[in-house]
């Protein structure tokens, strides 16, 4: 057990239903200080529900979730602003502004947010930029230019971009080869070793989260059921967990298949 | 007999279910575009405010959509000159075309033709961006980067459309005005220091004050349908078709109404 004053995260028995649909149903996690967690699950168990509701993005229906010992899910507009200056997230379809240039893109939050001039933003974007191994020149083009590796990096520049003490990554290697994937993998790695972040990902990409987690929630059917470091995995004891992963069509776990 | 009564209640509530449902989703829709409504309003007035948004909007509403305008009402005024001249000929009032003119342009048709050509142009385009930031996530990554949506997005727009429609429409009135004194002057021989002096002789303050009125008013309903149907799209690219169609027609129809009622203030009685 986590002693409460290292925890980072900590949500407890949250629950949330679009209409009838039941996505999360009393769901329990902490994630304590510098600790990496990451949450597998299949597609469709609400893993980014999960995450939209510790942003504040989709109201949850009921429960708690508290940052740094402070309940968040009653905050105003204001406050959560405030309180999003914390906090790094790299989407899943990197959801770059296509109307503003890379280094813009890069910029967004500390020009924005925290009223840095232009000038100086610029130099710290291409900074970041070259942290995740893109050139200067990469900065005057737009997103669109960008393959989807590269919007990934750029993505994942913006996340850090602010230096935050909490980071989210939603499925970071969705979409990507698995070599690019990787050097995505290395990327985070090393960007949150060096700001000593804490970090929440989710992803159903195994290999990622070996690599990316120090610890590996499972979350089935709206509940974490089993949780553990990344290095016990193989042996979790876990029907559930045995059968994400070795990808198996039969076991506990009963796919939706429409017939 | 158990049979036929079990089969007839439930028909006449099929044949009111609609109807309740049409009601019901028509309420909740207009409770959602209030509560929308309030909240944008107050982010335009709390900072931190946006002014380099405010003027790219500005630009954008103001600035590209002269010359759409700008030919929309010049045919329109010469038209208006055509028309009136035809007509009022036949009992002898051809010298009433060029007040028929100006009292036409200012108070009705500079106002909601540009209006008209506005919320294709602008409340279109500002749905289909908004509500493509929406489904590619971009809205949630401005509020994960400490940016309220409403202060950047919505705000602007709501600024621009309200600033910039009256300052379009008195543009739109001068040009509608000269292509009638074009007509009237070129084609109908009139003379022109004449036909000026008409224009301006039962002109009065509230005929242009009314029309530059309903352009604000037209100006922060087109931005406020693209904004509101922008940002409430869901699923996709269809999703953004369906936010951008909704975002014009429901411009067009308040664009009409808010006509109505706007005359209706002024010059009822």
């Amino acid at each position: 057990m986590i002693e409460p004053k290292h925890i980072k995260i900590r949500v407890r028995n949250l629950h949330k239903s679009f209409g009838s649909k039941v996505v999360l149903n009393g769901l329990d996690l902490d994630v304590a200080r510098g600790e990496s967690v990451v949450v597998i699950g299949g597609s469709g168990t609400g893993k980014s529900v999960l995450l939209k509701c510790i942003l504040g993005i989709i109201r949850p229906d009921s429960g708690s979730i508290q940052v740094d010992g402070k309940e968040v899910t009653e905050l105003s507009s204001s406050e959560r602003d405030e309180m999003m200056l914390k906090f790094g997230m790299l989407f899943q379809g990197s959801a770059l502004f296509d109307s503003l240039k890379v280094w813009e893109n890069v910029a967004f939050g500390l020009i924005q947010a925290r009223g840095m001039d232009r000038d100086q933003a610029h130099d710290i974007a291409i900074h970041k930029l070259a942290q995740v191994g893109l050139a200067p020149e990469v900065g005057e083009l737009s997103p669109a230019e960008l393959s989807g590796g590269m919007q990934k990096r750029v993505a994942l520049a913006r996340a850090i971009a602010a230096e935050p003490e909490i980071i989210f990554f939603d499925e970071p290697t969705t979409g990507l080869d698995p070599i690019m994937g990787d050097v995505i993998n290395d990327l985070i790695v090393k960007s949150v070793r060096e700001l000593g972040a804490t970090t929440l990902s989710i992803t159903h990409d195994l290999a990622s989260a070996r690599k990316i987690a120090h610890r590996i929630a499972m979350l089935h059917l709206g509940k974490i059921i089993w949780s553990g470091p990344v290095e016990s995995i193989d042996r979790s004891g876990n029907d559930y967990v045995d059968q994400f992963i070795h990808g198996r069509a039969e076991g506990p776990i009963k796919m939706q298949v429409s017939r | 007999m158990s049979d036929t009564s079990s089969s007839e209640a439930p028909f006449l509530v099929r044949l009111c279910a609609p109807v309740g449902r049409v009601f019901m989703s028509f309420l909740a829709n207009v409770g959602s575009i209030a509560i929308f409504t309030g909240r944008a309003l107050i982010h335009c007035v709390t900072p931190p405010f946006y002014w380099r948004l405010v003027v790219r909007q500005m630009i954008d509403i103001g600035y590209y959509s002269l010359p759409v305008v700008g030919l929309t009402a010049i045919f329109t005024g010469m038209v208006l000159a055509l028309q009136s001249y035809s007509g009022f000929s036949r009992f002898s009032a051809e010298g009433a075309v060029a007040t028929v003119v100006v009292l036409s342009m200012t108070r009705e048709l500079g106002p909601v033709l540009a209006g008209l050509m506005v919320a294709g142009r602008i409340g279109a385009s500002m749905a289909a961006e908004i509500g493509t930031m929406r489904v590619t996530e971009q809205i949630d990554a401005l509020t994960t980067l400490s940016t309220n949506p409403f202060k950047y997005l919505v705000a602007p727009r709501l600024i621009a459309g309200l600033a910039m429609m009256p300052l379009l429409v008195l543009v739109a009135d001068i040009i509608g005005v000269f292509g009638g004194f074009l007509i009237g002057v070129n084609k109908l021989n009139f003379n022109p220091a004449n036909y000026l002096t008409r224009t301006f002789e039962f002109l009065e303050t509230k005929d242009v004050v009314s029309g530059l009125v309903k352009a604000a008013c037209f100006g922060f309903v087109i931005s406020l349908m693209g904004c509101y149907h922008g940002y409430n799209s869901r699923g996709g690219a269809q999703g953004v078709g369906t936010a951008t169609i909704n975002a014009v027609v429901s411009a067009l129809i308040l664009i009409l109404v808010f006509n109505y009622l706007i005359t209706e203030l002024f010059f009822s009685k």
